[in-house]
């Protein structure tokens, strides 16, 4: 078990150095760079100094592989991701700051999106073709098909044009009011896991239904053993193990939404945080955010891989 | 005779299909004695095995359906129960074994779960009281270790081993009835007579009655007291297993014993296969189902279909022409 995880951490490397390689370049690829940016705003700095100058004190005057390799070296050997190009803050302590209210906001999301998509796909199967299983599909194709950000429009919209109540805007952090800080991310996680959910829970629909056709469902009920025990102790654990993988796979997509959400709901996480640096093409920002996220998502992946062997006994990790 | 333990009276079960209902078990009836094993024996698609989940209403519903009749054991109809009432009966005092014992038990479980799981449920037991007899009952099932191998999971087990799992867990609130369907269809040959003798060996310790369910007629002669033939969803032949034997009073029986092996009797004697298709259960012919492929077929069964026959002691038959075929 050590030994996997440990071989499957060292895997992350080329995996990591290809998409950092991939981010790297193509921010810096995006149609008009920083440079132009500056000069344009009629920075005072920037206008002394003139594109050349500008370049060269940022940076940008070396081959792109020469900054590359100092990139990863900083990161590497000081944990330093930079500065940011605009207020020459470390990059390191902005994602530090920002990093745990997304991971909270994700978290959330996966947490609420299980708890609508399991329970309801499992009553759609057990009374597969009932009036609840039809309403649990149509809701769930719904929920496929309208974007998250319009859900999350319309609860800012229209609550405060009906009642005048609109989510709290103002941030508090977890730290500083646990409760206020959970109301505020609430809406938002919500929203988020619905989203999640749609797949989710068609998935532990069709599974379930799967299970609950297998022989070894039938001894369950020669045994004696009622709905409940068949269903949950006998079939659930069973249908879970595709429904885990596609969490995984869906956690790139829980990424996506934090941000789009954060946006909406102007909650500071690295979502704002990354939207601000790519209209301010601000580079090290940018590249650092993807970086965490890419580890982030790989992370989660390693985290599913593990979760099989508690799901199914015949994965054992070698 | 006794009182039976079990008595199955005019049972139809059906299946809706694509091409029209089904009767799967067509008007059957048999009795079960306490301590006595039957065997229901017939081809694939005979309805052996519809008339054994019948018996526990594991029909899955739809597309099956218990549509008439009466099954009584110890005197309570198990057809008029209510949900709860049948779940107290499986298990605690019917319990089932299933042909497959790869699929038949829970991938996900710990096999000391599984067999444990009757005795927590029917005894109330605690679930560190009902391990422990998952052990001995593992232990009675020949399974070395028992104790150590509560946590280990069916997948870390061969066929046999989990056949023996199966029958630990039929075995686990002493029932008296067993129903075994088909237990060692999946197995190798050599493991087969195993099987068959610990179920036999159980089954005689605990005084309990069985019936198994087999298309195998070499397994009912050393292991049943009496025989059902199954042809077409109806019983056409039941005896006594020796008498069966010896004096076979359906064409089909017949037909059966001449396309086995037998190592005991005459082995230059051929084997006959019984021509044709088995019946087709959507579209049985109005006279005896086994009249298209019988070798001594008349004109009256095809038209009429024959009840069964008084045809010795405790011997029916459904042929009209059963007191010719003693000769």
């Amino acid at each position: 078990m050590q030994a996997y995880i440990i071989r499957r951490l060292l895997a992350l490397i080329p995996t990591l150095f290809f998409a950092s390689v991939i981010v790297f370049v193509t921010v810096r690829m995006i149609p008009g760079d920083v440079i132009d940016l500056m000069l344009s705003q009629n920075d005072i700095a920037a206008a002394k100094m003139g594109r050349e100058q500008l370049e060269k004190a940022l940076g940008f005057d070396t081959p792109m592989w020469i900054q590359y390799g100092k990139w990863v070296g900083n990161i590497l050997l000081h944990g330093d991701f930079g500065r940011s190009l605009w207020q020459n803050t470390p990059v390191g302590e902005q994602l530090m700051a920002r990093l745990p209210i997304t991971f909270e906001l994700g978290l959330m999301a996966l947490f609420f999106g299980l708890l609508i998509a399991i329970p309801i796909g499992v009553y759609s199967a057990v009374r597969q073709d009932s009036g609840g299983d039809y309403v649990a599909r149509s809701f769930s194709i719904l929920m496929l098909a309208v974007p998250s950000f319009w859900i999350g429009t319309m609860v800012m919209v229209f609550p405060s044009i009906w009642w005048g109540w609109s989510p709290p805007m103002q941030f508090v952090s977890f730290t500083a009011d646990p409760l206020g800080n959970l109301s505020q991310m609430i809406t938002p996680a919500i929203i988020l896991g619905f989203s999640l959910s749609a797949l989710t829970m068609r998935l532990t629909r069709t599974m379930m239904l799967e299970v609950l056709r297998q022989d070894f469902i039938r001894t369950a009920w020669a045994k004696g053993l009622g709905e409940n025990l068949v269903v949950m102790r006998h079939a659930l654990r069973n249908a879970l193990i595709p429904v885990v993988t596609l969490i995984g796979l869906q956690a790139p997509l829980l990424i996506g939404g934090a941000v789009i959400m954060e946006q909406i709901f102007v909650i500071p996480g690295m979502g704002l945080l990354l939207l601000d640096a790519v209209s301010q093409r601000d580079y090290p920002i940018i590249t650092g955010v993807f970086l965490i996220v890419g580890v982030a998502v790989m992370v989660i992946n390693l985290l599913v891989d593990l979760s099989y062997g508690l799901l199914d006994p015949k994965v054992r990790y070698r | 005779m006794n009182t039976p333990l079990l008595s199955v009276r005019n049972l139809s079960t059906r299946f809706r299909t694509e091409r029209g209902t089904v009767r799967a078990v067509d008007n059957v009836s048999f009795d079960v004695a306490p301590g006595e094993t039957l065997a229901i024996v017939g081809e694939s698609g005979s309805g052996k095995s519809v008339t054994a989940l019948s018996i526990l209403r594991l029909i899955p519903d739809p597309p099956g359906k218990i549509e008439s009749g009466e099954i009584l054991f110890d005197g309570k109809d198990l057809l008029k129960l209510d949900d709860e009432g049948i779940r107290a009966i499986r298990g605690d005092r019917i319990a089932m074994i299933f042909q497959e014992p790869m699929s038949s038990l829970n991938p996900a479980l710990t096999v000391g779960l599984q067999v444990g799981e009757p005795i927590n449920l029917h005894r109330k037991t605690v679930w560190a009281k009902a391990l422990d007899k998952a052990a001995e009952l593992l232990g009675k099932v020949r399974i070395p270790d028992g104790r150590s191998r509560l946590g280990s999971y069916p997948h870390q087990y061969s066929g046999g081993m989990r056949q023996r799992v199966m029958i630990a867990m039929a075995l686990a609130c002493q029932p008296r009835l067993i129903i075994a369907d088909e237990p060692t269809t999946a197995l190798d040959v050599t493991v087969q007579a195993q099987i068959l003798a610990l179920l036999k060996e159980l089954t005689r310790e605990t005084n309990s009655a069985m019936i198994l369910i087999t298309h195998d007629l070499g397994v009912v002669a050393r292991y049943a007291d009496r025989v059902a033939v199954m042809y077409g969803g109806r019983i056409v032949e039941t005896a006594p297993a020796r008498q069966l034997y010896k004096t076979p009073r359906h064409p089909y029986t017949r037909g059966l014993m001449a396309s086995v092996p037998r190592l005991d009797g005459d082995t230059e004697r051929p084997l006959v296969p019984i021509e044709g298709q088995p019946p087709d259960l959507a579209s049985l012919p109005p006279g005896c189902p086994f009249a298209p492929r019988c070798k001594d077929v008349t004109e009256r069964c095809r038209i009429e279909r024959p009840p069964l026959f008084e045809s010795g002691p405790s011997h029916l038959s459904a042929c009209f022409y059963h007191e010719r075929l003693a000769a």
